[in-house]
């Protein structure tokens, strides 16, 4: 592997994450797919291959074949280009592909793009497309939501280390604190711990403000190789150091230990070695908290805090920008939203802006190294990338 | 949707989700639901068909409250994992109980009954919910 190519990211852009009722799809993810070529400097003629990160097109618009769609419509058609899958890691496995063909060595440039456009369909549907993450033929025939399998989760959590909801729940707390400074989150306003304890009960004891939301947005990359680099002239360069994607064992009620996502553990065991860090380097993370007790269980399960002692960090002040683990800083999944397959490609644009400085009144002082988790179901994906700044 | 429109994808499950058949792995004893032939724990192929045991233990619950759309006339209802008493975990839906008795611990066993509709000319997808073991 190290006798192969470095990988950059020259180029981001993305949509707000809201209800966007007067952008389509493929308008969305055109937008941010011409920011992130601007962003780059390089002209669009550059990209060699689109991989667009998406979950549920086919079920919700009706459309499939997103990858030559894009091509066309912000005008390359010809180039190679295609639609990645993986439920609600279809971003961050995307940004794999599009990470491999350029390490590889194929190609020099390549655009990545994660889309998601929930609010053309009824609550219901939504409801439907999202358990497609699970087993159709013998989970979701049941009658189990994606919330619901998450409900199980959060059961044995607390039941396995005695941990509060109220200590778990104020993830989202944490989360809107920080969309409120970030021009392109879905609900930026700070919320209160009562008020998440008080909102309706979904799955219980999943409450409704401990649920990501569902909105519509893009998020998009440009990624390329040294020597394309080389014709640019960013000052700040980011490289890919880390890239991983594992599975787990397809159903929650397969698995041994419910309260640990094995996938998590092994993408990120992969991904810090890439990079040669360890957790203690991580100046920046991103986590995909689409439940506020997941959001916990990632910080262990990244090795960031031994098993039932995530929310231990959320409690000291330690995922704050000033803290020592600095977390979603602009929002996360709860706050800035969650447009299911482009969630893993903001989650990276948001490592690449506090990388770059850009990070307005969130900035972390400094940061050198990010990471970002992106989850597939409850964790049968999972996508694990390290970025790097390199001067 | 276009996922619920076949009687084939039903009928060919009959064996598995009526009889409640798993699976347990001859090389490393892991018993599963449903059955397949290679073992999802250890990747071994050379599993044996089983009937599991009709009764068993709610493990974990939840009530959904917002339903995927075909089971909206039925919100809200109790679905568990259920420890079956061999070890094995299923999903399932609990049935014939109010939502306030539901709890860890309860003792359930099997029952055949509707779980959801295919469209108004469909037909109707029936599998194992539990009930509380009187």
């Amino acid at each position: 592997m190290n006798s192969m190519r470095r990988v950059f990211i020259v180029g981001i852009g993305a949509t707000r994450v809201d209800e966007h009722w007067d952008k389509s799809l493929r308008d969305l993810m055109r937008e941010a797919s011409l920011k992130a070529i601007q962003d780059s400097g390089l002209s669009k003629r550059d990209i060699e291959a689109i991989y667009v990160g998406n979950m549920s097109s086919g079920f919700l618009q009706g459309q499939e074949h997103l990858g030559s769609l894009l091509a066309t419509w912000i005008g390359v058609p010809g180039i190679a280009a295609a639609k990645v899958e993986a439920a609600c890691a279809s971003g961050g496995v995307a940004l794999h592909q599009a990470y491999l063909a350029v390490k590889s060595g194929v190609y020099d440039c390549v655009l990545v793009v994660g889309v998601e456009k929930m609010t053309d369909a009824y609550t219901g549907d939504l409801t439907d497309a999202l358990v497609m993450a699970e087993d159709q033929e013998y989970v979701a025939f049941t009658g189990l939501s994606f919330v619901a399998l998450n409900a199980f989760v959060y059961r044995y959590y607390m039941k396995k280390y005695g941990a509060k909801q109220e200590d778990i729940a104020y993830f989202a707390v944490h989360d809107h604190k920080y969309a409120a400074n970030n021009p392109l989150a879905q609900h930026p306003r700070p919320i209160t711990l009562e008020e998440v304890m008080k909102s309706p009960p979904v799955a219980d004891p999943i409450r409704l403000l401990e649920c990501a939301p569902t909105g519509d947005g893009s998020a998009a990359l440009v990624l390329c190789s040294e020597e394309k680099l080389g014709s640019l002239s960013n000052d700040v360069r980011l490289e890919i150091a880390g890239s991983a994607v594992a599975t787990d064992v397809f159903s929650l009620h397969e698995r041994e230990d419910p309260t640990t996502l094995h996938a998590t553990v092994k993408a990120a065991r992969k991904a810090f070695s890439m990079a040669s860090i360890e957790p203690k380097d991580v100046d920046v993370l991103e986590v995909h908290d689409a439940f506020t007790v997941l959001g916990v269980i990632h910080l262990e399960d990244l090795g960031f805090a031994k098993k039932g002692e995530g929310w231990k960090l959320l409690k000291e002040g330690q995922l704050e920008k000033d803290g020592d683990l600095p977390t979603n800083t602009m929002g996360g999944l709860k706050a800035r939203g969650h447009p299911v397959g482009a969630t893993g490609i903001y989650q990276v644009y948001e490592v690449a802006l506090q990388l770059r400085g850009e990070a307005g009144k969130n900035q972390v002082p400094d940061p050198e190294v990010g990471v970002a988790q992106n989850v597939g179901g409850v964790g049968s994906t999972v996508a694990v990338h390290v970025v790097k700044r390199v001067r | 949707m276009a996922y619920l429109r076949s009687v084939p994808r039903v009928w060919r499950e009959r064996e598995i989700k009526y009889r409640l058949i798993g699976g347990v792995c001859k090389s490393c004893g892991k018993r599963f639901y449903p059955y397949r032939q290679t073992c999802p724990a250890c990747g071994n192929d050379d599993v044996e068909k089983i009937k599991l045991p009709e009764t068993g233990t709610i493990e974990v619950f939840t009530v959904v409250r917002s339903p995927p759309s075909e089971f909206a006339e039925q919100a809200p209802y109790v679905v568990a994992l259920v420890r079956l008493d061999d070890g094995t975990l299923v999903p399932a839906q609990i049935a014939d109980v109010d939502l306030s008795e539901v709890h860890e611990g309860m003792r359930v066993e099997i029952t055949l009954r509707r779980y959801r509709v295919q469209g108004e000319r469909g037909i109707i997808e029936y599998g194992i919910k539990f009930r509380p073991l009187i």
